[in-house]
């Protein structure tokens, strides 16, 4: 049994079967990071690259600690402070770091599509650590399986995905992911963070946050993300947390309690009161835990398949 | 295909390797039985039982151990293996400790199972049950303590243990690969 892929570049290409396999190899490590030994040694014959060509605190931790907790050698990469502000290209960079014997490599770039057009050109399997406003998709596999936790099968539950769906990562892989295990799905937020012809992807679109928090079972909020918006999209962040922000007195007028997710980094106070994020109903902080499980059970079913020739399949 | 143990056989060897561990382990407060995923756990089901109704005692600790993690091929296969359950919820410190699997071939599945049950704390002894020993075909130090039965093989030969609740019968065969 194998992944259907050689890499992790977004939820899009991934099977139904490769996501029931990642969650069924979590649900073991999770166990073992129950243990009072942590640590495996299953991977202690590869070494592993993060390269992060944008700010990161959870994906980044979460994954070396994924990869350390298999055993592996890890070696970190952050754009400031490296050649790429000499000038150097991506392709070299990787090249460079792959001469060193690296058998992996997880990315994060600012760039959509950035890591289909790596594995175009190098050998190694890529995990995609969050591309532009493309995809990120080992968050929407922990988040997909924090609902699982809580709810068990996915299918014919109600999922709302709130905020700046247009700039979010987080949102399409969501919806991918959250669209082949049978959920449903609606994107809500203001209509200018609302890309056009969303509908085409299979989710509804409701402009009423009040609305959209009453139809579902959970609710993922996410983060107004001001370094992708170039020109002004809503007049103020205090108009947005008024309109669109989760506040308790909402959650309590609902007719039954909804789990409310976040990706993090959250903004208190914008699109999640402190008292909503700290709440009871509030799964953030098993996200984070689930999201190590995750990330070693990608790290593991990708680490014999650099070997594999013939079943390759990128977008 | 030669037939190593039918039914009687099986059931008998099954009886005998119990009362073994009665003798040693006397009311197993201090003992701990773990069988070995996949295959190795339908024996430990079996043996488990038998104990229990010997001894009278029904809080034996059991558990279940995967090693996909801890193997030594993981480089070399192909294939990366999707790990089945691992079901160690007591503890193995100072305890003596059971280790259950139906064929021991190589050694190489137990020296794995050794490094994953050290991971849960250190054990007073482990010790070491089969059903069939496939004698001078080992590549690594590892005996067993309880042996089934003993057999002469050579390496292009499966030993496969089929049990009635798996497989629909008891029975354990030795096949020629093609």
């Amino acid at each position: 049994m194998s992944l259907s892929v050689k890499h992790l570049l977004g939820i899009k290409e991934l099977t139904v079967n490769d996501i029931e396999q990642i969650f069924i190899t979590a649900d073991n490590f999770k166990g073992v990071l129950n243990r009072s030994i942590k640590k495996l040694p299953t991977l202690n014959h590869i070494a592993i690259a993060n390269i992060f060509f944008e700010n990161s605190t959870r994906t980044r931790i979460s994954f070396e600690l994924a990869e350390k907790r298999l055993g592996a050698d890890v070696v970190n990469f952050s754009a400031s402070g490296s050649s790429v502000s000499k000038g150097e290209t991506l392709i070299d960079t990787v090249h460079n770091i792959l001469a060193m014997k690296v058998d992996m490599v997880v990315m994060r770039h600012s760039a959509s599509g950035a890591p289909w057009f790596l594995a175009n050109h190098i050998d190694a399997s890529i995990i995609n650590a969050g591309d532009g406003a493309n995809e990120h998709p080992t968050q929407a596999l922990l988040d997909a399986y924090s609902m699982r936790e809580k709810l068990g099968d996915l299918k014919g539950k109600r999922v709302t995905i709130i905020g700046d769906i247009m700039h979010s990562r987080v949102a399409l892989s969501n919806i991918f992911c959250l669209n082949k295990l049978g959920a449903e799905v609606t994107v809500a937020g203001p209509p200018t963070l609302i890309p056009k012809h969303i509908e085409s992807l299979g989710v509804r679109v409701e402009y009423n946050v009040k609305k959209a928090l009453e139809w579902c079972d959970v609710a993922n909020v996410l983060r107004i993300q001001l370094e992708r918006q170039h020109k002004p999209l809503f007049s103020t962040l205090r108009e947005y947390a008024q309109y669109y922000g989760v506040n308790k007195q909402m959650l309590d007028s609902l007719a039954k309690d909804i789990i409310i997710m976040h990706p993090g980094p959250i903004n208190r106070g914008v699109e999640l009161t402190s008292d909503v994020a700290d709440s009871k109903q509030s799964i953030i902080l098993d996200q984070v835990e689930n999201g190590v499980a995750i990330r070693m059970a990608v790290v593991y079913l990708l680490s014999g398949s650099g070997k594999r020739d013939g079943i390759e399949k990128i977008g | 295909m030669k037939t190593l143990l039918n039914n009687d056989q099986l059931n008998i060897t099954l009886l005998r390797l119990a009362h073994q561990l009665v003798e040693n382990h006397l009311s197993f407060r201090d003992s701990v039985i773990i069988g070995i995923q996949p295959r190795g756990i339908l024996l430990s089901d079996r043996i488990t039982q038998i104990v229990k109704n010997i001894t009278g005692n029904n809080n034996i600790d059991y558990g279940k151990l995967d090693i996909t993690f801890y193997r030594d091929d993981l480089q070399t296969r192909n294939e990366i293996q999707v790990p089945s359950f691992t079901d160690v919820n007591f503890s193995i410190a100072s305890k003596s400790v059971i280790l259950i699997d139906d064929v021991l071939h190589t050694g190489r599945t137990i020296r794995s199972a050794m490094d994953a049950l050290i991971d849960f704390g250190r054990p007073k002894k482990v010790e070491l049950l089969v059903l069939i020993d496939r004698r001078f075909s080992r590549e690594l130090p590892v005996q067993p303590d309880y042996t089934g039965h003993t057999v002469d093989t050579i390496l292009t030969q499966k030993v496969k243990v089929y049990w009635q609740e798996k497989d629909g019968k008891d029975e354990v065969v030795l096949l020629d690969k093609q």
